[in-house]
């Protein structure tokens, strides 16, 4: 099977996100930057599926120069080779016009599966892998936990909300979109992170793949978000706030 | 291009209440631009949602009737909103942010070359649409721009559904043309995992760990304090994810929705997946080193601190004050 995996790479969950001047956007400066998460389960799964019927994994990324940090470590976890889409504006386009980057560059390799997060950490659209299978005219399965093969193509365990799940059955070539915890995720060996260094990283510039076209959905302004309580803040020695507390537990909220 | 349409979903397992939140969303953005509203839902006249419906003012609702829509499958259900959409032509089109929104509108969205602005938690005079970034850590107002349909999906629990009030609602059929081989998925019927072993939805007292607990063997500091609260203990889905605490102990929305008299969350940033699941929590303690997490925003009582201290000392305090 030939497998694409596209993976973005976010701000680091536990960057702290500060809003700029203007309110447009965040500031970037001081930011670390990480695999996104459901990336690395699509990753795994197709890693798995890699070893279990051969073929081969790609890696494909949208982004700055910077994002070659992630290509690596995906690499180094064993994918095969990675196209970079090199594209300095992400933030200004749509989730239609990163889609549009990704499809185009998929399509020069006819993949057998193309397999995405459920949704990125940043943005949280949970949107382009289902954009990108309209685009290519595939089938598609959002929020995809297991993929099996089959003889007519693949069968899908998909999550459902609040405990219930579903299997579905698609031919291929088709998207997937992946969520969190299907796999255990593996972790990249020193000689992983060698070989990384020699693999392939064809890079192709945005402007070659889709004219950018002015986005229907723009960002107006950040702000931060309202209380939906009245939090009372307890400050003091870790003993302190313990007490304080415990205390307020008992008289004032009467839970204890 | 006019009127607001929005799309309810009919649950055989679940909640409507997600429908009746869209559509009190919809009256928001129907005051907010004069606009009429109109709905519409896949079934037939005898669906029960549409008994919900007549009495919250939608003069007009489409049951969108096609045998092979009976089992929800993307392919289908994109084709009948296509037609119905070209047919009425809605500058709004308005939707819950379910599992079976996320996983078709996008799809549906695209084919009008259009984005969904998803999961909205705030519509406001423009209009503009507010949703979360950054894991609710930061919120966004988007606009919607140019002359073709606007696809939105509105945030469970962001809206209080509407009243009752009198009112009849008239309802056609609509007929989608489907072929039966434009439908390449084949989904089974949903099934739950093994029997629940633990029941959180029972508990009067929760204390929840996330990610912040950083390993496995660190859990069982939260596990003390449980123990000695006499409460049981829950996750956030990471935890379950590494196989950490086990998948019946997840609060949220692919996990258990909860509403105990005490909910502690040690190391949870607070994600709206997770919310969900606990918000209804008569008393919420939120412990977590970053004082932007969006926690904080439900929590009751905080603390700002390194809970590898906090949570040891809160055992301490609790065992000190049953003596
Ligand atoms: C479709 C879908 C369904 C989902 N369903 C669920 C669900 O049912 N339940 C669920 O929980 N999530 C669910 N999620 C995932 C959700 O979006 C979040 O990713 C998840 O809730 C984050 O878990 P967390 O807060 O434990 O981890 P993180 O977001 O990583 O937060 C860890 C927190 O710990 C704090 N911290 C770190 N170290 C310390 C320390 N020493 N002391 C104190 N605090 C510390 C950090 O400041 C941070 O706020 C779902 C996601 C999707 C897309
Ligand atoms: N710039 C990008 N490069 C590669 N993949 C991306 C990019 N943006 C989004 N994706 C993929 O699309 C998924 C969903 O992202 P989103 O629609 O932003 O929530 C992510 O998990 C990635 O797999």
């Amino acid at each position: 099977m030939k497998i694409i995996v596209a993976i973005k790479q976010v701000p680091d969950r536990d960057a702290p996100i500060r809003i700029d001047a203007a309110g447009k956007w965040i500031e970037e400066s001081d930011l670390q930057y990480a695999m996104n998460e459901p990336d690395a389960y699509a990753l795994e799964e197709a890693l798995q599926l890699k070893e279990k019927h051969g073929g081969e994994v790609i890696v494909l990324s949208a982004g700055p120069e910077s994002v070659g940090t992630t290509i690596r470590e995906a690499l180094a976890k064993g994918a095969d080779r990675a196209i970079h889409i090199v594209c300095d504006d992400l933030a200004s386009r749509d989730a239609l016009g990163v889609a549009r980057l990704l499809a185009e560059a998929a399509k020069q390799e006819s993949p057998d599966l193309l397999l995405t997060g459920l949704q990125s950490e940043d943005l949280g659209l949970g949107q382009t892998g289902v954009i990108v299978a309209e685009l290519l005219g595939l089938p598609h399965a959002t929020l995809i936990l297991h993929v099996e093969k089959t003889d007519t193509g693949i069968e899908v365990k998909r999550e459902l909300e609040e405990g219930w799940f579903q299997t579905i059955q698609l031919p291929t070539p088709a998207v997937l979109t992946i969520q969190s915890g299907g796999a255990k995720l593996r972790y990249a060996t020193l000689m992983g992170i060698k070989r990384a260094k020699m693999k392939e990283v064809k890079q192709l510039a945005a402007a070659d793949l889709a004219s950018a076209t002015a986005p229907v959905v723009v960002l107006e302004q950040l702000a931060l978000p309202r209380k939906q309580r009245s939090t009372q803040m307890l400050a003091g020695t870790p003993k302190e706030t313990a007490a304080a507390l415990v205390e307020k537990l008992r008289t004032e909220a009467h839970v204890l | 291009m006019s009127g607001i349409l929005v799309v309810q979903e009919e649950r055989g397992f679940g909640r409507n209440r997600f429908s009746q939140e869209a559509l009190a969303a919809g009256h928001v953005l129907a005051a907010l631009t004069g606009l009429s509203m109109e709905t519409a839902v896949v079934g037939d006249k005898n669906t029960p949602i549409l008994a919900e419906t007549s009495g919250t003012p939608a003069a007009t609702a489409y049951a969108v009737e096609h045998p092979l829509l009976n089992t929800y499958t993307s392919d289908g259900y994109v084709l009948a909103f296509e037609q119905l959409i070209r047919k009425l032509n809605p500058a709004y089109i308005l939707f819950p942010h379910s599992y079976q929104v996320r996983d078709f509108v996008p799809r549906l969205a695209a084919r009008f070359d259009q984005v969904l602005i998803g999961d909205v938690a705030a519509i406001e005079a423009g209009p503009s649409f507010t949703r979360q970034l950054f894991q609710g850590k930061v919120n966004a107002r988007y606009r919607h721009r140019g002359d073709g349909p606007c696809f939105i999906s509105i945030q469970a629990g962001a809206f209080r559904p509407d009243p009752p009030t009198a009112g009849t609602t008239t309802i056609y059929p609509f007929v989608p043309e489907i072929a039966s081989d434009a439908i390449r998925t084949r989904p089974s019927e949903p099934f739950r995992a093994a029997a629940q072993a633990v029941d959180l939805s029972s508990a009067q007292m929760i204390v929840s760990v996330g990610r912040g607990i950083k390993n496995q063997e660190n859990i069982a500091l939260v596990q003390n304090l449980a123990d000695a609260l006499g409460a049981e203990l829950a996750a956030s889905r990471p935890i379950c994810d590494n196989g950490w605490l086990p998948m019946d102990r997840q609060v949220g929305s692919s996990g258990q929705t909860i509403a105990p008299k005490l909910y502690i969350a040690a190391g949870i940033s607070g994600a709206i997946q997770h919310v969900v699941g606990m918000k209804a929590s008569q008393c919420i303690v939120a412990i977590n080193k970053d004082p932007g997490a969006p926690i904080f925003e439900v929590a009751d009582y905080g603390i700002v601190g390194d809970l590898m201290e906090v949570v040891p000392a809160i055992t301490e305090a609790v065992k000190a004050a049953k003596q």
